[in-house]
């Protein structure tokens, strides 16, 4: 602590920039998954191809592609949205967990630290296993319950929690989320067993996975992502003064207890809608922050926007392995994320000098 | 995290295969059905002169009509040994105590009027109507639960934990026929449980029966310019089954080539494929085995990302069949064989016009 305070007052604020060449190396990587996403998949479309039809949606150009009515299909029906898809949830699931462990002061702290997942779970349990013939209804029940799921057991994490917020002991909180997840776990898998006969289809949603999903998904979550990314991006410079400790925030005219509620609504918020269309996806928002700090400085102002860059792209990434790994069967995402992820974060672990 | 790591490993074990749906995935045969095949085929002359008397009296009920009165003793006097997949079962006397836990079974049983023996069916033994059905699971039975009911013959199509040896300690006779691999192991099936309840007359009927309406089906099947190319749905994230399954022998007899043939994973016999591999093998008919479970429909799949581009899609060839049926391999496949018929007469001219 007194080491951090000594090189904020040092004034290290130049180093803690997120400077433009980071910026768009970042960038760069997001693009260069999104490209790698289009491009390969179960069915192989000639990359020339896909390249002309890409500029030929440019404003102003006209190319002929060559590609057939089914293969524009699968590129602009399945694959762009699957990509654009994955792009946004990782990185709201990798901006939520840094911001949760900006608030919580707590490196363990993941997005689904105050029973985001679970309630999802729960939501989305209940809606399959109760709601008849969801197929024929004209928008999907199921991302919405998860939705509502989500927010509903992060309100009671809260609302059980909240003398952590007058006490300063964000221990407490993260303790009845600890709660809250069980019980909404515990009710979840009662009412899975109950319905057994809708047991893979709750377990094909809580295992998360892209392979269904469409530009409606993408439109869907969107506004979710912009608003709370936003809001959470914005946060970055109360963030850094968070880090130093409640009483010395609130000498710098803080309310730390505002800055933590304001935090964890919009990444709940945020997550939430992720995790409705996605399912659950695990270790995106733990591996990509840690690996962001290990690699560029724990200042939250790079944290933060460096986060929803590298976890899209490493979302997009694993997205891309999930579907032809065992084409054109599929792997649920979460496989693939702690598969690849875990081993990669403790390679950048063991080279880090210092540990944030 | 540790719930989601869980759920992960949950995964890929076989477990994850829900109880509703194995019915269709779990078909792993082993020689068993080799072995079961065997020794009815030799007893077939003797069952077609058995016919030809039956005949030959003018009977002429139904096999599925439910007669209270139990049928005459014209069967061979028991005990009776009947070579099932579990290896020679002895059966001391006509057994009128019988349980299934196999909705193929129960079908079976009670098509060749051996209903009135059969004081418990599984859970999932949703047909005929009248069978006894009770809270029984085939997934996960428990001897005692099926040992209450004091039976004097168990039918199983799964021997799962080992629930053959714990029914024979308890001295109670077991028949395991499990899925079968072609309607030859159907057939044997029917002449098995035949044997085994004294319905040796009806069972052979009901076998005569089925082929030759089979035969009658196939036979009336509007001939196409060029095979028709088809994909079968089990479930909304495009399980399916090759030719070599048992519904796949059944798209075969009706000249129909499967389009997961050459997927990878194919050898499974139920791999699963994407939507990018669907849409671009553009299948002239898409026939739906996930009516029931999952509410799909000609509605739902054409809203589907990309599929508006596929030819049966266009030409509004996607057939909504009946789960149930559909992953069965008892009397009913005759019906399911019409209802395929039946939808490709009636879109014949929109096929015969969309096809290239």
């Amino acid at each position: 602590m007194e080491l951090t305070r000594a090189r904020l007052a040092a004034g290290d604020i130049k180093a803690a920039r997120l400077r433009p060449r980071l910026l768009m190396l970042a960038v760069a990587c997001v693009l260069g998954a999104g490209l790698a996403g289009i491009m390969v998949g179960p069915v192989g479309l000639p990359p020339g191809a896909v390249i002309r039809e890409l500029i030929d949606h440019l404003p102003l150009v006209h190319l002929s592609s060559g590609l057939s009515r089914q293969d524009a299909a699968i590129l602009w029906q399945l694959r762009v949205p699957r990509v654009a898809l994955g792009g946004l949830v990782g990185a709201m699931l990798a901006i939520g967990g840094a911001s949760y462990q900006g608030v919580f002061r707590n490196p363990l702290a993941d997005p689904y630290l105050l029973g985001v997942a679970a309630g999802a779970g729960l939501g989305a349990t209940l809606a399959i296993a109760y709601l008849p013939h969801q197929a024929a209804w004209p928008v999907s029940p199921l991302p919405l319950a998860a939705f509502v799921g989500a927010v509903l057991a992060v309100t009671a994490t809260y609302v059980l929690g909240r003398s952590a917020l007058r006490t300063r002991n964000t221990g407490t909180l993260i303790l009845a989320g600890v709660a809250v997840a069980s019980f909404f776990t515990a009710v979840q898998t009662y009412v899975q067993q109950l319905h057994a006969n809708d047991l893979r289809q709750v377990y094909s949603w809580i295992l998360g996975g892209l392979n269904t999903v469409g530009w409606r998904e993408v439109a869907l979550i969107l506004p979710y992502v912009a608003v709370s990314g936003g809001a959470l991006v914005l946060h970055r410079r109360l963030l850094d003064v968070m880090s130093l400790g409640d009483e010395e925030a609130e000498s710098l005219g803080i309310n730390p207890a505002r800055v933590r509620l304001t935090v964890v609504a919009a990444a709940t918020l945020g997550t939430a809608a992720a995790v409705a269309v996605s399912g659950l996806i695990g270790f995106v928002g733990i591996i990509v922050p840690h690996t962001v700090r290990l690699a560029f400085g724990s200042s939250y102002r790079r944290v933060l926007p460096l986060s929803v860059a590298f976890g899209a792209a490493f979302l997009i990434l694993a997205d891309l392995l999930a579907r032809t790994i065992v084409s054109p069967a599929e792997l649920p995402i979460g496989i693939i994320t702690a598969f690849f992820g875990a081993p990669f974060f403790l390679i950048v672990l063991r080279g880090a000098r210092r540990i944030p | 995290m540790a719930p989601i790591l869980r759920r992960v490993l949950a995964a890929l074990t076989p477990s994850r295969i829900a109880p509703g749906c194995s019915i269709r995935t779990a078909p792993k045969l082993g020689t068993g059905v080799s072995r079961a095949q065997r020794q009815p085929r030799a007893l077939i002359p003797i069952l077609l002169a058995v016919v030809l008397a039956v005949a030959a009296c003018g009977r002429a009920s139904s096999p599925r009509a439910s007669s209270p009165e139990p049928s005459p003793t014209a069967s061979p006097a028991f005990p009776v040994t009947v070579a099932a997949a579990n290896g020679p079962v002895a059966i001391e006397q006509r057994p009128v105590r019988i349980v299934s836990l196999s909705p193929t079974a129960t079908e079976m049983l009670f098509a060749i009027d051996a209903g009135s023996q059969v004081i418990a069916v599984d859970d999932n033994s949703n047909y005929p109507p009248q069978a006894p059905i009770t809270k029984l699971s085939g997934f996960q039975p428990n001897v005692e639960a099926v040992a209450k009911y004091a039976p004097d013959l168990v039918v199983i199509s799964n021997d799962i934990g080992n629930l053959t040896k714990s029914l024979q300690a308890l001295s109670i006779p077991v028949l395991l026929e499990p899925a079968a691999a072609s309607l030859d192991d159907t057939y044997a099936q029917i002449e098995q449980l035949g044997a085994a309840t004294g319905h040796l007359a009806d069972a052979a009927q009901l076998v005569a029966s089925m082929k030759s309406q089979i035969q009658q089906l196939v036979a009336s099947e509007p001939t196409f310019s060029h095979p028709l190319t088809y994909y079968h749905e089990l479930d909304q994230t495009y399980y399916t089954a090759t030719s070599a399954t048992f519904i796949g022998q059944v798209y075969s007899l009706l000249r129909l080539e499967n389009i997961a043939d050459q997927a990878k994973g194919a050898a499974s016999g139920y791999p699963q494929l994407s939507a990018e591999y669907i849409i671009k093998a553009n299948p002239d008919v898409v026939f739906l085995a996930d009516t029931n479970c999952c509410g799909q429909s000609m509605e739902t799949v054409s809203k589907r990302p990309g599929w508006d581009e596929i030819t049966a899609v266009r030409a509004g060839a996607v057939v909504a069949l009946d789960d149930d049926i559909a992953s069965r391999w008892g009397p009913r496949v005759v019906d399911y064989i019409r209802t395929i018929v039946q939808a490709l007469t009636q879109l014949e001219p929109m096929l015969q016009s969309a096809s290239p």
